[in-house]
């Protein structure tokens, strides 16, 4: 798959199986298990979240859960940290607007 | 974390009382962060007989060392010339062996009056509780501002690290790096094992922060290190496409005229930790602002204990420094923790004086008088 490491010369990746999801309701596909902030990044998306005020575009900062950067919405539910939360499939991911659609 | 839970504060003591406990018993010692320094504190409460539970937010053990590639520093007894990812499967393995338990994917939200933890798994919020608590939650990276720090592009160096080595994911083409410390000179330099560009280093001090022989190696693959520099600005619609650095006087000032556009789709901030003291803060332990440790750290003495008596702190939670210094903090706090719940022995005084001697070898180099200062300055 497209935007992934393949060749390393240190380290070598195990993932797992390739499942479909969707980004506001376009499906991509990527590899269960792995970040839903990762799956999304290796298809070349890094606008994670509009802000609430100034309608700025948000991405990630710190990848490992400590600076909440990162929540969107994900299958109808608002604030989820997708640096962390894992890939399944059929998820449906949008950008979150501010606090989120549904609190 | 996931959002059953959104409507109400998780972390109110009414909720938490709504979980039973019966499931998960008491536990002599909670350890809070499964890194080189909570991995070594439970390794050493376990084999002196104490009964330990680590808890981690991280699917596999191992904290930072999960994505360090590069082969560490130091002497023979502190894994020197291992790579950090293969430290990690060592010390996982041990912890492994010694059968001890350990709570993954589950995050410490909360530290309530009768000294209980708040931990959520899974979208379940359940307490534990200890006679003793050793906290080893590592730190953060701090954020820089400047226009359009909010970009998406601009991340935390080590943020970026993690995606590539651990997800085998690169979020982007072109690098520019803020800070020449050991984090601002390694993850550079793993970006271009990846296949990514970096279009330069830059640092506002005249010197670089890290190790030579990191700096040597970044150089000899080509990138430039800019030393008095600055970033002022991020450029770019949705995401970033290119950064203005500038040079600086002597009081850090911005020198007019000096100003360069680097045309790069991420700037990767690497300017420092700050402990993650929360839970701390929130369990009434004294906090002091000392800057050679990092900000604001928990209080502790020489034993790694709190001032409270039965909460220890170790690794990068109690003083920003590194992993073999980490571990050693982690072996007193461990053996110190067991001591204070039964009785000094031969082991535990044994395993108390050999870290402390390792400790003071690694802390006499000048590169560590910094951390002795800030030390000092706390007791
Ligand atoms: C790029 C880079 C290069 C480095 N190179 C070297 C080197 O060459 N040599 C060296 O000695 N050191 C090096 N270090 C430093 C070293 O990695 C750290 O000092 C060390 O990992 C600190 O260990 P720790 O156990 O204190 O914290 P960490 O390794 O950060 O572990 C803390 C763990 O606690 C978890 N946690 C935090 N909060 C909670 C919570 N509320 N609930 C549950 N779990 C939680 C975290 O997710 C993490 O898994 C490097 C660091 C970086 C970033
Ligand atoms: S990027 Fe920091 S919490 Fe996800």
């Amino acid at each position: 798959m497209k935007g992934y490491i393949t060749e390393h010369p240190i380290l070598e990746f195990k993932r797992g199986k390739k499942v479909k999801f969707y980004f506001e309701d376009k499906e991509i596909e990527g590899y269960e298990g792995l970040p839903i902030a990762a799956a999304l990044h290796a298809a070349g998306i890094r606008v994670l979240s509009i802000s609430e005020r100034y309608n700025r575009p948000r991405g990630f900062f710190c990848a490992v859960g400590k600076c909440s950067s990162c929540l969107m919405e994900v299958d109808g539910n608002s604030n989820v940290m997708v640096c962390m939360e894992p890939l399944r499939s059929g998820m449906r991911v949008r950008r979150q607007k501010g606090k989120g659609q549904k609190q | 974390m996931n959002s059953s839970t959104k409507n109400q504060d998780p972390r109110s003591q009414k909720n938490i009382q709504n979980f039973s406990s019966s499931k998960f018993p008491n536990f002599d010692i909670c350890i809070i962060g499964g890194g080189p320094a909570g991995l070594e504190a439970g390794i050493v409460a376990k084999e002196l007989d104490a009964n330990v539970i680590i808890i981690d937010d991280n699917p596999v053990l191992g904290g930072q060392l999960i994505k360090q590639t590069h082969k560490f520093f130091g002497s023979k007894a502190h894994y020197c010339g291992v790579r950090g990812i293969d430290i990690a499967k060592i010390l996982t393995d041990m912890v492994d062996e010694l059968k001890i338990d350990v709570l993954n994917n589950a995050t410490v939200v909360g530290y309530y009056d009768d000294d209980t933890l708040g931990v959520l798994k899974e979208d379940k919020l359940f307490p534990i509780k200890a006679k003793i608590y050793i906290f080893a939650a590592g730190a953060s990276e701090n954020m820089l501002v400047f226009e359009n720090s909010d970009l998406p592009g601009v991340y935390g160096a080590g943020a970026v690290q993690t995606m590539m080595n651990v997800y085998g994911v690169v979020p982007g083409k072109r690098a520019l790096v803020i800070g020449s410390g050991n984090i601002g000179l390694i993850v550079p330099y793993q970006l271009l094992q990846a296949g990514v560009e970096v279009a330069a280093i830059i640092e506002i001090l005249d010197k670089i922060g890290g190790y030579y022989v990191h700096a040597a190696k970044i150089k000899r693959a080509g990138v430039p290190i800019y030393l008095r520099h600055t970033i002022i600005q991020a450029k770019g619609k949705d995401c970033v496409e290119a950064a203005v650095i500038t040079q600086v006087g002597d009081k850090f000032e911005n020198l007019k005229g000096t100003e360069k556009t680097i045309e790069c789709d991420m700037i990767l901030i690497a300017i420092g930790l700050s402990p993650l003291c929360e839970l701390l803060y929130q369990a009434g332990c004294r906090i002091d602002y000392v800057p050679e440790l990092g900000g604001n750290v928990p209080y502790h003495n020489e034993n790694m204990m709190t001032s409270k008596s039965h909460i220890f702190v170790c690794g990068d939670l109690a003083c920003i420094e590194e992993a073999s210094t980490a571990m050693l903090e982690g072996k007193i706090a461990g053996a110190k923790a067991y001591e204070t719940l039964y009785k000094e022995n031969k082991k535990s005084n044994e395993i108390i004086v050999q870290a402390n001697k390792e400790l003071s070898n690694i802390r006499s180099s000048p590169f560590e008088q910094r951390i002795l200062s800030g030390k000092e300055k706390m007791r």
